[in-house]
Order: C-alpha cells, then structure tokens, then sequence
C-alpha cells in the first residue's frame, strides 16, 4: 500500500482583524492619517488548525468528524488548494476531485446540459469525457425531460442531483467530499451513498466530512476527529464516533448567549440574551432525543418597561422549512406589563416529536398593540435532535424519514393468515 | 513559474467553458442579443458626429468624422467594458474561489476573452463602414490583429490589478467606471492627437490606448502615427501587464480566504 494523502505538521492561522476592518481602504486611510506613527492594533489570532500530521493509504476511506468550526472545513479548503496552510504542507498523489458543495458553478441561467459541462470542466473533467459520459450523467440525475431548460426553473432536488451526478462521474484517484449528502430526499440519499459505496469498491481514496454519523458509520473504515484544529483522535470508525459522541453529553452547552449576535433586527427596547434548553425537571439538557419534552427558557433584559410584548419562537428545519411558529399572542396570552429588568419566559413542549437531525431556533419579541418589532433574530440557536428508538424499534429513523413523526403503531391483525411477525425479528 | 505556466495551460478548458458562460448568459433573455455590441459604440458614434463632428468641427485626419470616431470606439468600448468585467471577475465568482481550485488567472483571463466576440461583432460593422465610406483597403488592414492584441494584453495587465485589489478593497469597483469615464478624454477617441497642443501630445503618448488607436486608425485609414508613440504604448502595456501579472500571482494564495 502506498500513502495517497500525506499531512504535515499543517497548521492554518486566520487573523480576525484582517477579516473585518480591511475591507475599505478608506478605514486604513483614515487610521493612518490619525496615529501615523501608532503601529496597528494588535489583530486577534486564530488557528484554525494546529499540528495536523496524518496520511490516507491507497484507497482507504476516511471520515472527518468534529464539531461546527473545529476546523474540519479548513482541512478541506487546505487539502483541496482553496486556501493555503500557514505552516506545513499536504502531498497528494493523484488526480485530486474535491466536491465542497454540490453543483458549483451552476449558473441560473444555463440548460441542465450546459451547466453540464460547464460544472465537469471547473471540477477537472475533459470536455471529450463529459462527451463521453453525458448520457450517463443525465440518467444519473433523472433530469432527462428538462435538460434543456434553463436551471432557474429546477427545483433545488433537481439542481442538487443534476450537481452530484457530475461529481459522480469524475473518477478521481483522491476524492474529497464536504458533507453533500446531508440534504436531498430519501431515494437520492440512497443513490449518492451507492454511489460512495462504488467509489470505494473501486480502490478510489476518499475523505468524507460529516455530520451524519450513521453515514460516517456504514461508508468510513477509518475516522479522524478534529477537535480545536488538532487531531483529537485517529482510528476504526467505530470507537472514533463512539468517543466523539460520549463528549456530547458532558461537553457542550445547552445554553447559548445572545447578546453578542450580529445582526438582529428590533428596536432594542427589550432583547433576548440567553437561551437555554432543559429537561421536564429544569435541568440543562446536553442530549435532546427524539420524542421527549423540553423546556425552551428565553431570557431577556428590558432596558424599560414594556407594555404587552408578544414572546415569539420558529422552529425550522436545516433547510429552512417551518415545524412550528409559535408566541404568547398566538395562545391568547396578554403580559400587560414587562418591567424594566432581567427576566425569562418558557415554552414548555410535552414531547418533542421532531425526527433527529438539526433544527433552527428564530426568536424574536414584538409589541401586540402597535406593529413594532423590539427584537428578532434569525436562527441564533440550533438544537441536535439525537438518534433515538422511536417506534420502538432498531432501525436508524432520522431525517431522511420526514420532519415529524406521531404516537402511531401498525395494526396487523388484518392479515389473513394471523399470524404477524415481530418486528424485531428480520432486521 | 514554468510549473505554473503547465498547470494553467492543462486547465485552458476552463478558460473556454467560462469565457462560453459570460457569453452565453450575457445576451439570454435580451431581445436584441449579439446587436448590443454595434448599438453601444453606434449611438455612442453617433452622438459624438453630432456633437464633435458637426458643432463643435473637430478634425478628423480627412477620414470622415463617424468612421474617425467609430473606429476608436470599436476598441475602446471593449477596453472599458472588458476592463470592469476583468477587475469585478474575482469578486463576481467569489462563489467559485471559496468552493474550488483552479488556476485563479483563469477569471480574468475568461473575462478578458468572453468580451472579443462583442469586439468582433462590432468590427464586422467598421468592415460595412469602410465599404460604405468607399475607404480603399491597404495592406496594413492585416497589421490590425496586432492592436487588438495589445489591447487584450492591456486588459489583462490592468484587469488582474484592479481584481486582485478589488479582493481586498471594494473600492475598486467604484473606480473602474470612473477610470474609463477619465479614460475617454485622455485617449484620442473624439480628437485626433494633432488637435492638442503640442506639449500635451507627450503625456498623451503615456496613457498606452493612445499609441493602440493611433496604430489602429494608421492600419485602416493610412493616417500618419509617431512610431515613438507605438514604442511608449507597447512598453507601458508589458510594463503593467508585468506589475499586475505579478501582483495577481503574489496575492492570489489568500484570494479564498478574504474575497
């Protein structure tokens, strides 16, 4: 076996100062000409990545795991070329096929066809092999009726299968794949994992981020574990996940602060600083399964008093479609007075019945006698909805199944023989 | 370099299927199409014959005065033009720079190259001009891909500047227009050069779109043009097609990371 990827000692810094205050030279020139002989403030430094080192063997495939900014999306971008590490170096062998998001460079105003050829070549195709492989891709992505209309008109299914249609046609030695499949429907979910499954059965090396563990779990024989830009953990996938999960229920916070968000909406007069999310019994809840209640406790601070606010929370899904909108006013509550101060409100649920997958958190407070917005905020939170046995059975049930599900059972008495068999029986 | 040089020329496809997409998106949805590239310098010709021809008399070398104006306007409209496309080309596909790699002087390059089927659209229509005007071609006709290709050179110098700066200074999109507005004052668009004072026709020879139109207008109508002006023209093109060649490459590694 030969090493296909090798990672050195990679290290990424960003600068946030940089970032932000960069962008018109009229602030440089502005600074400049106050302090001329001020040198600059100090910029605030993150790394992104610390001391990566590990190597992918000739048709191994790897998972990366870790939490929202541990930087596993840097390691992509650096192993990919998008960016370039501070310190360190990669060496790949091979034609290297990196798929960070799906369909890029679609333009609205192309045919399926066009977007074709015009996606194959950005991603490293030949035009002879999109030539080539044209009709295949077009049955890939079960577009054929509309291949040549222009994208605009696609549904965002349609765009998304047309895009990994593409990228499955590319036969790179070294494939690198940024969490496309955590969207989709069922049958097209089913279809992209197939065809990851090809990919390994065709010796191809594959890095694979995601937040799906039970994809992680069935295509990964080796997972690596970012945690704060280093490697926290490198092995069989199994005991990798199995420790990266066991953090979750110590480890992070089921509360959030809100005061340093950027960009909310409202007139400030009240405003939300605190979101926390807890068990029936009001204790911090780090685990959120599928089915059981919670409290959501929203803290605010009133700079002065305010005169019959509505409370309002939207629960959506990851891709933007609303569970459930809800507000005091909507229940008929009338707070005639908020004094000035700190406080909360709680949205008791009895039982959350959302399938596992992510979930967004908007909140905002409005007035109900006049239309004024005091606070509002577009999805500062989300909330994990972990994998739980929902029907009582085995079987992985999350997103892929729908949004929500209901106190249901199947009734098989009906069938003529009698006699039903359990469930459980034929996994 | 010369690995780089390799690596962009195995990668030229991407080139042609972004120079295909600017072209392509640029006239769907527009009724007259490909006839935008005659209508722009056309009324532009036209309100300059009237304004500069008629009532204000300014010479034009005996060439008639639309076919002295249309001519500059031919590549100037595809300098300014392709110049705010070149600067904008990095900002404009930021989309493409943060999600994959590929040889990042393939966006302007794209940009500089999508804006020559206009050029050629509209030099179709000089070609109906010189018929119409009974111009008797000369040899030099065939030296006029010469000055086309210093003007895409220029561009491209100029282009991956102001994109590249344009990355970090938004400003950049700001001054593009106002640099072309300049631009066609301190270029021989509506004057031939011989109208300026001669002390000023020096500093003209500085600004490099001057010797391109000079050299242009010289091909077609067999008009005199100062060699020296060639020379002045041709080393500032190489000189900031150098700066900016080299600005652009030095820059280009934190490209995804503050577009």
């Amino acid at each position: 076996m030969t090493a296909s990827i090798i990672v050195e000692d990679l290290s990424k810094r960003y600068e946030l100062g940089a970032l932000r205050h960069e962008t018109q030279l009229r602030d440089q020139l502005v600074r400049s000409l106050r302090a001329p002989f001020r040198r600059r403030t100090p910029k605030e430094i993150i790394w992104a990545l610390r001391n990566v080192s590990f190597s992918v063997e000739e048709g191994e495939v790897v998972g990366i795991i870790g939490r929202n900014g541990a930087g596993k999306s840097t390691l992509l971008k650096i192993l990919s070329k998008i960016t370039y590490p501070t310190s360190g170096r990669v060496r790949a062998h091979g034609r290297v096929a990196s798929l960070l998001e799906v369909g890029t460079g679609f333009h609205e105003e192309l045919t399926g066809r066009e977007n074709i050829f015009l996606n194959g070549s950005i991603l490293g195709m030949r035009k002879r092999e999109v030539d080539a492989k044209l009709d295949a891709i077009i049955a890939f992505a079960g577009v054929e009726r509309f291949i040549d209309t222009p994208i605009k008109r696609y549904s965002s299914g349609m765009r998304l299968r047309l895009g990994f249609a593409v990228a499955a046609h590319l036969e790179p030695d070294v494939l690198i794949v940024d969490e496309v499949l955590a969207v989709g429907d069922a049958g097209f979910q089913k279809k992209c994992i197939s065809a990851m499954e090809d990919l390994r059965g065709g010796g191809r090396t594959v890095l694979f981020v995601s937040h799906n563990m039970a994809a992680v779990e069935n295509l990964c024989s080796r997972a690596i574990w970012i945690a704060n830009g280093s490697v926290r953990l490198d092995g069989p996938t199994h005991s990798v996940i199995e420790a990266y999960m066991a953090t979750f229920s110590t480890g992070e916070s089921a509360a959030s602060e809100l005061s340093a968000v950027e960009g909310r909406r409202g007139g400030g007069e009240i405003r939300y600083t605190r979101v926390e999310f807890l068990s029936s019994d009001r204790e911090l809840q780090t685990l959120t399964r599928a089915g059981k209640g919670i409290v959501v406790r929203l803290h605010y601070r009133a700079r002065e008093p305010i005169e019959r606010p509505s409370f309002g929370l939207k629960i959506c899904t990851e891709l933007g479609t609303v569970v459930s909108d809800t507000s005091t006013w909507l229940h008929g509550l009338d707070i005639p007075l908020v004094p000035a101060g700190e406080g909360y409100v709680e949205l008791e649920i009895d039982s959350l019945n959302l399938l596992p997958g992510r979930y967004q958190f908007s909140l905002w407070i409005n007035s109900c006698v006049q239309s004024h917005l005091y606070d509002g905020l577009e999805n500062p939170v989300h909330l994990d909805i972990e994998e739980t046995p929902i029907y009582g059975s085995t079987r992985r049930i999350d997103n892929r199944y729908g949004v929500v599900f209901f106190p249901q059972r199947w009734r098989l008495e009906g069938i003529a023989s009698g006699a039903a068999v359990p469930v459980t029986a034929n996994r | 370099m010369g690995e780089w040089i390799s690596e962009v020329w195995r990668a030229r496809e991407i080139l042609y299927f972004l120079a295909w997409r600017d072209v392509k998106v640029r006239y769907k949805q527009a009724a007259l199409g490909v006839a935008w590239a005659v209508l722009q310098p056309l009324f532009t010709m036209i309100i300059f014959t009237f304004f500069f021809g008629r009532l204000a008399h300014i010479p034009s070398e005996g060439v008639p005065y639309p076919l002295f104006s249309y001519s500059a306007l031919v590549l100037w409209t595809y300098f300014a033009v392709t110049l705010s496309q070149v600067g904008n080309s990095l900002v404009s596909n930021s989309s493409l720079i943060t999600k994959i790699y590929f040889p990042r002087v393939l966006l302007p390059g794209a940009a500089a190259f999508g804006g020559l089927l206009d050029l050629v659209v509209s030099s179709v229509f000089l070609l109906g001009m010189l018929i119409y005007y009974r111009i008797t071609p000369r040899w030099t006709l065939l030296l006029t891909p010469v000055f086309v290709a210093q003007t895409v050179l220029l561009v491209l110098g100029v282009g991956m500047l102001l994109a590249a700066l344009n990355v970090r200074y938004r400003d950049v999109k700001y001054t593009i227009p106002f640099l072309t507005q300049i631009g066609l004052f301190v270029t021989p668009i509506i004057y031939p050069v011989t109208f300026l004072p001669h002390r000023f026709q020096s500093w003209l020879a500085l600004n490099p779109m001057t010797g391109v139109i000079d050299g242009f207008r010289a091909c077609l109508f067999g008009s005199h043009v100062d060699p020296a002006v060639l020379v002045c023209s041709w080393t500032v093109t190489l000189t900031l097609l150098l700066i900016g060649g080299l600005h652009f490459r030095t820059t280009e590694r934190v490209f995804a990371d503050i577009v």
